[in-house]
């Protein structure tokens, strides 16, 4: 695929009416894949296979505004997702943007094949649902879908929700019900579900990856960096703190989350945080309807959309949060 | 001269030190391996080759009371926070984690003394573990650092189920005092040969770091490359908060209610406010902000350090870093090549 | 005790208003005298529990005795607190940090020009008072000072009763942006008017003012035959710790706090532009 897609680019790139192509570089290890831009020139140091995990969506917020020149973006089917929904909030201009929809069937976990204690990869080659992994100790074997990012286990589908043009085959790889992991937590009593949250949440270390790679989080300023927020802060000042900030932001992209799952991706303490947002998701389609963020450029989200159908506030109460 | 346990009466000894000093190790905690303070629930991975967090946390923790201030209309009164009086151990601390304590010491024991730094330094025993099988993403031989014979107050192999300790300084021959004796000091020779032979296969191993020197400073800070190598960076600090040898910090007041207390956190120069002032910032793009990370590593810590660099290889940025950009790439893209 | 990030104690004896956003402030130790010796150019971290930590130019001459001064541009927050609070308020004091200007050595004997732009003439002041108390010292001392309009400039009752008084041996020039009612003084910018003084390249220059001042400064001493040997500056990076720690305030293998603030432009060459 990753041929096809580059023999395309060279067509598309020929005649200079691109400003280029944002896509993934081959970084120094035989997986690191590295968000790039790429001209013609460039192209052969693009990839496109297993690990291409990570969203270029929220990449294009800056370089389409940078270029008068329409720029070429390669998205998965679920990167769709959250480029639709950067073009609702007018963040892209979606007439900026080709969108070359790429095939995926899944992409790799590399840390997931770490804590497999496979050790020392030097080579990660697939066979069909068999990964063959060169090791500086001898040559291991892992299968392929218990490894896959933690977000393909909740894939959208295979259809590209924003393409101009797909190139390669899709599979979905989803693992059945997305909800399981919400709805262990929901049956969890308050204090279980406090100590487990307290236990994820008091490892973060207040990186900002999360919030930096989050395509729901594009905000000029965020309300953290801001001195004049009263709530500016670096590290949590105490143990609550780290709960205060992911919280804030959980609810800050409520309704605009469409469950890309980057957050639980490059979080280097593993916290599952798309569980925050996932848990929110659910709410808002118990309570509004089945509603996926991001499923086409300019729908009114249940969160920011009123009717008087909608349900009271007091529907809290009666779902048991007042206990 | 080396003393020797059986691994298994490993808790038996962190049960006797604890009764009078805290003992810190790798600990698992919801799922991830951390440097923390070992008590007898605690799941002990001495397996674990990175904790996430490095070893420097603590000597130089995340975050830190330094004073404290109490407001009354226009009187205040200052209380410094007391620095650590009370001794401890830090168990397990590899190769590379180790180095970076003498990194920091560059830094915070140079004068003016950082006293809150020294007072750890000082009631710390470091008790390092020579590390059995080093993975793809090290890369200490080049700086120096033997993973088969890590540096620390006392230097521990563990060879099959037997753990040997051999003590380096004063602190070291403390601690190892209690121990028995071992019989026979072979398995450990086997040992570090075997993990000699591994590092030897490490694939960023022998890296070409010439250039990276305070002589061609400005040459490196002009690299027109900067900007591609930044291109995708996020701008956030998990590089900054995993590396045992960042040492940036940020000083903030918390308002308690009743008083405030000043606290010092770790910050990075990744983040677009760490040099923003009430005018602006002197780096307003993410590669400003990149390129000083790695120049302050690469060229500027040598500079100032006869050559060393700020960078133990433990390669932590390189499992993190949320879209695979860290000091490889840097060091592979400006170095300059020995042949050229 | 720990004692290098710790701060002591000061009070604020004395306020002025100088300009409309300008304040200097006179800090003293809470059972009187100074806070602790400086040198001129030196630097020291004045807080205000709650609202922050900010490093600011010693105004004053060391060879003022009883306390020490800070002329304040009201710009964040930590000044915002500063220009409302009143005489007696305590505040927190460290310091002196940094490199002073080299009075006692390369300035000695030398004439000099004091060139500055605004509240650049913050840090200068400490080293011209100092020349002035020991004026022996030094050959002639000339000052070039500019801000936007009348009110703008700092300390002009000192300039003119003082700095400006015959005895004192030093030539003054004013200038102020743009005409103005009541200012038959020069009127110009700066650098313009460095120029327009034609000034013979063999004096030892200390400059200090808005970036943008500095470059057309440099300029045009450059135009007039000096060199960058004889020109120093003073430098304000964000600064946290004063102890060339916490790594803020790093440009190149220097770090402001510690090895500047005050630099020779020769010096600055040798650091990446990244201030």
């Amino acid at each position: 695929m990753q041929e096809m897609i580059i023999n395309r680019l060279r067509e598309l790139l020929a005649d200079g009416e691109y400003a280029g192509v944002i896509g993934w570089a081959q970084g120094e290890t035989p997986f690191d894949r590295t968000p790039n831009l790429f001209n013609a020139e460039g192209l052969d140091q693009l990839r496109y296979d297993s690990f291409c995990g990570s969203n270029l969506s929220k990449y294009l917020v800056q370089q389409a505004s940078k270029t008068e020149k329409k720029i070429i973006a390669l998205l998965k089917p679920c990167d769709c997702y959250s480029f639709n929904q950067l073009c609702t909030e007018h963040r892209i201009d979606r007439n900026k943007v080709y969108v070359i929809g790429v095939g995926c069937k899944g992409k790799i976990d590399v840390e997931k094949i770490r804590k497999a204690g496979i050790k020392g990869i030097t080579g990660i080659t697939e066979d069909g649902d068999l990964l063959k992994i060169e090791t500086m100790y001898g040559e291991k074997e892992i299968s392929r879908k218990d490894v896959l990012l933690e977000k393909c286990l909740a894939c959208k589908g295979k259809e590209h929700k924003c393409a101009d043009e797909v190139l390669g085959e899709s599979e979905e790889t989803c693992s059945g019900d997305k909800y399981a992991a919400v709805r262990r937590l929901e049956a969890m009593t308050a204090e279980e579900r406090f100590e487990f949250w307290r236990g994820e949440l008091s490892k973060c270390i207040r990186c900002n990856a999360c919030r930096n790679v989050c395509p729901a989080c594009s905000c000029i300023k965020c309300v953290f960096d801001n001195p004049n927020s009263g709530v500016q802060n670096k590290a949590a000042a105490d143990d609550f703190e780290e709960s205060l900030f992911h919280i804030i932001r959980a609810y800050h992209v409520a309704g605009r989350c469409t469950d890309c799952g980057e957050c639980s991706r490059v979080c280097p303490q593993g916290i599952p945080l798309h569980l925050l947002n996932r848990r929110i998701i659910q709410d808002v389609n118990e309570l509004y309807g089945d509603y996926q963020a991001g499923e086409s450029i300019g729908q009114r989200h249940p969160l920011t959309d009123f009717t008087l159908e909608d349900e009271e506030p007091s529907v809290i109460d009666t779902r048991g949060g007042g206990k | 001269m080396m003393k020797q346990l059986p691994l298994d009466r490993l808790p038996e000894l962190f049960r006797k030190i604890s009764e009078k000093k805290t003992v810190i190790a790798p600990i698992q905690s919801a799922g991830q391996v951390n440097f923390g303070v070992w008590t007898e629930d605690s799941i002990l991975r001495l397996d674990a080759l990175k904790t996430v967090k490095s070893a420097k946390g603590a000597f130089f923790p995340q975050v830190e009371d330094i004073v404290r201030f109490r407001m009354e209309g226009k009187k205040i009164d200052i209380h410094p926070a007391d620095v650590l009086t009370e001794e401890f151990v830090i168990f397990g601390v590899r190769g590379c984690d180790a180095r970076s304590f003498e990194l920091l010491d560059r830094v915070f024991l140079s004068d003016p003394v950082d006293p809150f730094y020294a007072a750890r330094r000082q009631h710390g025993t470091v008790v390092t573990l020579a590390c059995n099988e080093p993975e793809e993403t090290c890369f200490c031989t080049n700086f120096g650092i033997d993973a088969a014979d890590p540096a620390g107050d006392v230097t521990c192999w563990i060879a099959g189920d037997v753990i040997y300790f051999r003590a380096n300084t004063e602190k070291g021959i403390a601690f190892t005092a209690d121990l028995e004796s071992a019989e026979n000091e072979s398995p450990v020779e086997e040992l570090k040969k075997n993990i000699t032979e591994i590092l030897k296969k490490l694939p960023f191993g022998a890296l070409n770091l010439t250039g990276f020197d305070g002589d061609h400073l400005m040459e490196r800070f002009n690299d027109p490359r900067w900007s591609e190598l930044a291109r995708g960076c996020l701008g956030c600090g998990t590089c900054t908060f995993v590396c045992p040898t960042c040492q940036c910090y940020d000083v903030r007041d918390f308002d308690t209610g009743s008083d405030i207390q000043r606290y010092r956190c770790w910050d990075s120069c990744m983040f677009s406010d760490f040099t923003l002032m009430a005018h602006g910032t002197n780096r307003p793009t993410q590669t400003e902000r990149f390129r000083q990370r790695f120049m302050h590593k690469l060229v500027y810590f040598p500079s100032n350090n006869e050559g060393l660099y700020s960078c133990v290889g433990c390669g932590r940025c390189l499992e993190k870093c949320p879209q695979s950009i860290h000091i490889i790439n840097v060091i592979k893209a400006l170095g300059v090549n020995k042949d050229a | 005790m720990p004692d290098n990030i710790i701060p002591m104690l000061g009070v604020v004896t004395a306020i002025r208003i100088d300009t409309p956003d300008i304040k200097t402030f006179r800090v003293e130790a809470v059972d009187g005298g100074k806070c602790f010796e400086h040198m001129p150019g030196q630097c020291a971290m004045i807080s205000v529990p709650g609202v922050g930590e900010a490093m600011f130019s010693i105004t004053s001459s060391p060879t003022v005795k009883d306390y020490q001064e800070f002329s304040v541009k009201k710009c964040g927050c930590v000044t915002e607190w500063l220009h409302h609070m009143d005489v007696g308020q305590q505040i927190t004091i460290r310091g002196p940090y940094g490199r002073p200007f080299p009075v006692d050595t390369e300035l000695k004997g030398k004439d000099l020009l004091f060139i500055a732009g605004g509240v650049g003439l913050a840090p200068l002041h400490s080293v011209i008072n100092y020349v002035l108390d020991n004026r022996t010292d030094y050959g002639a001392v000339d000052i070039v000072y500019g801000s936007r309009s009348k009110e703008d400039l700092l300390d002009l009752p000192e300039i003119q009763s003082v700095w400006a008084d015959p005895a004192s041996k030093m030539n003054v020039h004013l200038t102020i942006d743009r005409e103005q009612d009541g200012w038959d003084g020069h009127v110009g910018f700066v650098p313009n008017f460095v120029k327009e003084l034609d000034y013979k390249p063999d004096r030892t220059v200390l400059v200090c003012g808005p970036p943008i001042m500095i470059k057309f400064v440099l300029e045009a001493l450059t135009e007039m035959g000096f060199v960058k040997t004889q020109v120093y500056t003073t430098m304000e990076l964000r600064m946290k710790c004063g102890v060339g720690k916490c790594g803020r305030c790093n440009i190149g293998d220097k770090y402001v706090c510690k090895d500047g603030p005050v630099f020779r432009f020769d010096e600055l060459d040798e650091l990446p532009a990244e201030y």
